[in-house]
């Protein structure tokens, strides 16, 4: 039912298409169309707000990007919001300098603690830890078993307790025995409970007392709706958190309790987690959530790799070049590299909004560069700098050096002098198009 | 070790309250603060474009979706208009009329017609499944019906005897096969068993799974298949588990869950959260899927059938 952002993007595209600053009006246009792509991903009402505002802010009166519309000029600078939002990099687990860490999983029921905790465990195994896992969810029937069945599973001791113990008791004793198994880190798995539970969210806190733990993680379930603030600013004011782990990113929820839950309490995605067995759990990546949530992503990465496929000194020297009106075979192999940098011509084309529907079944040819490029390649030094000395002969050699016919060699002469032309026309122009060299 | 822990959790007997009573009773500030949030909202205030935007916040707040949020206040602007609507108080009725009327109510959950009835839930990860099941055998045996629980999630590390202990609370059987074994054959024998001891209701626990997994999706087909085989008419009833805390996901959970094995009816869990789940309006609106049951709490009577009219009360408290 959601129709992808990009795809809404198009129309106000259109519109907006060959302006050099950014309007007031039609920022506003292009972010309504982002709200309402923010809701449908669930990111919290009261967060959209304060999002878009801050958005508009930055895009008002912004000079536009050469090469890309300004459509696509406002969801980078969403983009980029985002992305800072939810974190700059990669928000480590601290381990304590002296062992044992004590790391406590907390959240609602069936956010997937017990399964988070013995991943987390699997994880800090395979990276030459000792952990150990303590079940403090003494509530739900058998979910001692289940965190005992997935110890086994991935060899980690699991400190069991029986049914309606107090967690708060038990730790002294996992503890110990983690000291003398030598356990450098403690996982603790807690039953799930409301945020609005004050006898539940208590006892936690009096855990948090007794355990010190380095590390408390609220697990989230990345379906979550709008009341992912409610939990997440709940459970951090009684914790103090220091970080989120999202599950259940392998379904096709888009995600927006990431956006709610970061920016209601400042910390950070630390993990997700992407399937129910135990080595399922990922890094968070802001810079893919971001995309995920606006339910595109593709035109955004798209925008960023053609930022840094164009490198600015190519771009400037053959600026130079063209004002002085040369336009040599080697600037149009810089230019093909420079686009194959990008990709696959057929990645490249799916990330264009409205590009994917008209393009479907149509074969685009990527060998059509390396033939290109193995013909200049064929070439001397002169031939290259100067085509009218390309005589039939060298013809010839040039399409036997690069496996091509001198048809092939033909025909891209023929297109590079009509480039050439064309870039004439434009002195001084930026950038041309490619769509005229049809292989 | 089982009928130690039932002895050490006695089950709760509160006096059936209604939802919204419930609800409205004895929750937690954060609770007591949405709820006058929202009945400051109406009280003594104009009739006016901020009002109509502030509700359709509201909606969007309680998970209604922006677009069914738009569609209802739509709804709204356009009785406004017309002049059928004065003051704050009518609004607020207007609306929770809106709301009802996208509702739909589906039969109430009972046991009837041929022995067994038989009930398969399904659901995603998490929304509990298994709770509502041991909630749903309880209700039944509270009756007098006997059940027979079968225990489908073969998957989950532990799934089985969670099940078990639902089944002791509830004073059901239980079938149930080794961890990893085919849930269609637990689900095929639950069935004979239920048939040869005459037993009223078999209700059918299924592994949690992400709608997206085509994989599992076929094998809920075939377990809908193997019971059709045993039982011509069975499954009587398809449960889909949404829980209420979920946001607009839920959409894709109803439309594919539906899509393979045919959804009867919802159970909306965890509405004793301050989530409201009113994502239900959207998969109703657009699926025309009824709810049938809401879950309010982790005690066994904490089950409830569901009525559209105190659903729309509780959704602005």
């Amino acid at each position: 039912m959601f129709e992808s952002l990009s795809e809404r993007l198009d129309g106000i595209f259109k519109k907006l298409k060959g302006r050099g600053l950014l309007r007031e009006d039609d920022v506003n246009a292009a972010l309504k169309e982002v709200r309402m792509a923010l809701l449908e991903a669930d990111v919290n009402f009261k967060v959209v707000k304060d999002f878009v505002e801050k958005v508009k802010t930055r895009a008002v009166g912004k000079e536009v990007i050469d090469s890309i519309t300004p459509g696509q000029q406002v969801v980078k600078i969403v983009n980029d919001e985002l992305c800072a939002l939810m974190g700059g990099g990669q928000a480590k687990i601290n381990l304590s300098p002296n062992p044992p860490t004590v790391i406590m999983l907390v959240g609602l029921h069936g956010s997937g603690k017990t399964t988070t905790s013995a991943k987390l465990a699997n994880n800090f195994k395979k990276n030459g830890r000792r952990p150990m896992l303590v079940a403090l969810d003494t509530g739900r029937p058998a979910a001692i078993d289940q965190l005992q069945s997935l110890g086994a599973q991935i060899d980690v001791p699991v400190y069991a307790t029986r049914p309606g113990d107090n967690p708060v008791n038990i730790f002294p004793h996992a503890l110990k025995q983690a000291n003398i198994e030598g356990r450098d880190i403690i996982i603790l798995d807690t039953a799930g409970r409301l945020h609005i539970d004050e006898n539940l969210m208590a006892e936690l806190e009096e855990l948090k007392r007794t355990a010190q733990p380095k590390e408390i993680l609220l697990v989230a379930d990345a379906m979550t709706g709008q009341d992912a603030v409610n939990i997440a600013k709940s459970f951090n004011e009684r914790l103090d958190l220091q970080g989120v782990i999202l599950t259940k990113m392998d379904g096709d929820a888009r995600g927006g309790a990431a956006l709610s839950i970061v920016s209601v309490t400042g910390k950070p995605v630390k993990f997700i987690g992407v399937g129910e067995k135990v080595d399922f759990l990922e890094p968070f990546h802001p810079e893919r959530m971001a995309s995920r949530i606006l339910g595109m992503g593709d035109v955004v990465s798209l925008v960023e790799k053609a930022q840094e496929a164009v490198d600015m000194k190519d771009a400037l020297s053959l600026e130079e070049r063209l004002k002085k009106n040369i336009f040599t075979f080697d600037d149009l192999k810089n230019q093909i590299k420079q686009i194959k940098k990008m990709g696959s011509f057929e990645s490249i084309l799916s990330m264009i909004p409205g590009v994917g529907k008209q393009m479907k079944g149509v074969q685009v040819d990527d060998k059509a560069f390396v033939r290109i490029e193995a013909i200049i390649n064929s070439m001397t030094r002169q031939e290259r700098a100067n085509y009218a000395i390309i005589n039939p002969s060298r013809k010839r050699r040039i399409a036997q050096g690069s496996g091509t016919t001198v048809p092939d060699v033909n025909r891209l002469i023929k297109q590079y002098i009509g480039m050439k032309k064309m870039l004439k026309k434009f002195k001084g122009g930026r950038g041309f198009n490619l769509s005229q060299f049809k292989f | 070790m089982l009928s130690w822990f039932w002895k050490n959790h006695p089950i709760k007997r509160e006096k059936n309250l209604g939802f919204f009573e419930k609800l409205k009773h004895g929750l937690s500030k954060t609770r007591k603060a949405i709820i006058e949030k929202a009945e400051a909202l109406f009280r003594g205030r104009a009739v006016n474009e901020a009002l109509l935007e502030e509700l359709e916040e509201l909606l969007i707040m309680a998970d209604v979706g922006p677009q069914a949020a738009s569609s209802i206040t739509g709804a709204l602007r356009e009785r406004v208009k017309k002049g059928k609507i004065s003051d704050a108080g009518q609004l607020e009725a207007a609306m929770k009329e809106e709301i009802r009327g996208m509702l739909k109510e589906g039969h109430r959950i009972i046991c009837s017609g041929e022995k067994p009835y038989v009930i398969l839930t399904v659901g995603v990860n998490g929304v509990g499944k298994t709770t509502t099941i041991g909630k749903l055998a309880r209700r039944f045996t509270d009756h007098g019906f006997t059940v027979t629980l079968a225990a489908g999630d073969t998957f989950r590390a532990a799934a089985i005897e969670q099940l078990e202990i639902w089944a002791e609370r509830a004073g059901a059987q239980i079938v149930k096969h080794r961890s990893g074994a085919d849930p269609a054959a637990v689900a095929f024998d639950a069935i004979v068993s239920a048939k040869a001891k005459g037993i009223d209701a078999v209700i059918i626990d299924t592994a949690g799974r992400l709608h997206t997994k085509s994989n599992l999706m076929e094998e809920l087909k075939k377990i809908k298949r193997v019971i059709s085989k045993e039982m011509p008419s069975a499954p009587h009833e398809i449960l889909l588990v949404v829980d209420a805390t979920s946001g607009q996901n839920a959409i894709n959970q109803a439309k594919v869950f539906n899509e393979a094995v045919g959804i009867t009816g919802i159970a909306l869990t965890k509405l004793d959260g301050s989530a409201k789940g009113g994502i239900v309006l959207a998969i109703n609106k657009e699926l025309g899927i009824p709810v049938k049951l809401i879950g309010v709490g982790e005690g066994v009577d904490d089950l409830q059938d569901f009525n559209a009219g105190e659903f729309a009360d509780a959704l602005f408290g």
